[in-house]
């Protein structure tokens, strides 16, 4: 499914990086332990997290995800948008938590 | 011992965590511009992102090494650091000793060791308290496809 489907369903806002929404969300993967997703998570997957930090974008470009989404109104910090523009990862938000955000996407991807 | 396709050294300065992903992010092109496997590229960059961030949260400064043979990729982190007193103790999943900062920002979850040790065929720890680490990996390229 295409990120921006999602993102017009679900009403996420584009923090960063719009000329990505034509990707191709494979899966998701919810996870705040970088550890943990860079073990775990794949190729594709839209990434929930809680965590704004710049670390988040050096994730997702090594585990080539489609797209970083902060959940429960979590904003980036400005050093964040800057390594995501410069990468090219799109980050969306949402007030949402994460329980709802995954709950939400995983229906629409698996109707 | 067989013949070395590639080598290069990659310098990591502690307490940089704006750039920590950095290195093994080069590392992770540098084994996909060189035709290696899905699969192997993904646990090496793995590994290489839990040595940097190792690296980047403990020691003053440290290298990774990146080699290619015909057989397999090794990763080695070298540090100058503090140095582990109990390896088997940091081995355990969940046993860490990063900062507060540190854990708030994801890291330092106890599972860095643990998942070198996953994702490599094989694994040599060696350290000196007071002055550093050494980690050694190996992934072979025909166990894992």
């Amino acid at each position: 499914m295409k990120l921006e489907e999602i993102a017009g369903k679900l009403n996420l806002r584009v923090l960063c990086c719009d000329e990505g929404l034509s990707r191709e969300v494979r899966g998701g993967f919810v996870g705040d332990l970088l550890s943990d997703v860079m073990a775990n998570s794949r190729e594709g997957d839209l990434w929930i997290t809680r965590q704004v930090h710049p670390n988040i974008v050096a994730v997702a470009v090594m585990k080539e995800h489609s797209a970083i989404l902060l959940v429960q109104g979590g904003i980036p910090m400005e050093d964040t948008l800057s390594r995501a523009r410069k990468e090219g990862v799109p980050i969306l938000g949402t007030e949402i938590n994460g329980f709802e955000a995954a709950g939400k996407i995983y229906g629409l991807m698996n109707p | 011992m067989s013949e070395i396709r590639y080598e290069n050294f990659f310098p990591i300065e502690g307490g940089t965590f704006v750039n920590a992903g950095d290195v093994s992010s080069r590392i992770k092109s540098i084994l996909k511009n060189l035709g290696i496997g899905s699969e192997v590229v993904r646990r090496a960059a793995i590994i290489a992102y839990e040595s940097e961030i190792n690296i980047v949260s403990y020691a003053l400064r440290g290298n990774i090494r990146l080699s290619v043979t015909p057989d397999a990729v090794c990763i080695e982190a070298k540090d100058e650091g503090p140095g582990i007193p109990d390896i088997e103790l940091a081995m355990q999943e969940g046993f860490s000793t990063a900062t507060p900062m540190v854990r708030e920002m994801g890291f330092g979850a106890g599972m860095g060791l643990s998942n070198i040790k996953k994702f490599s065929d094989s694994l040599e720890i060696t350290s000196e308290v007071g002055q550093g680490t050494h980690v050694k990996t190996r992934i072979n390229m025909a166990e894992a496809g």
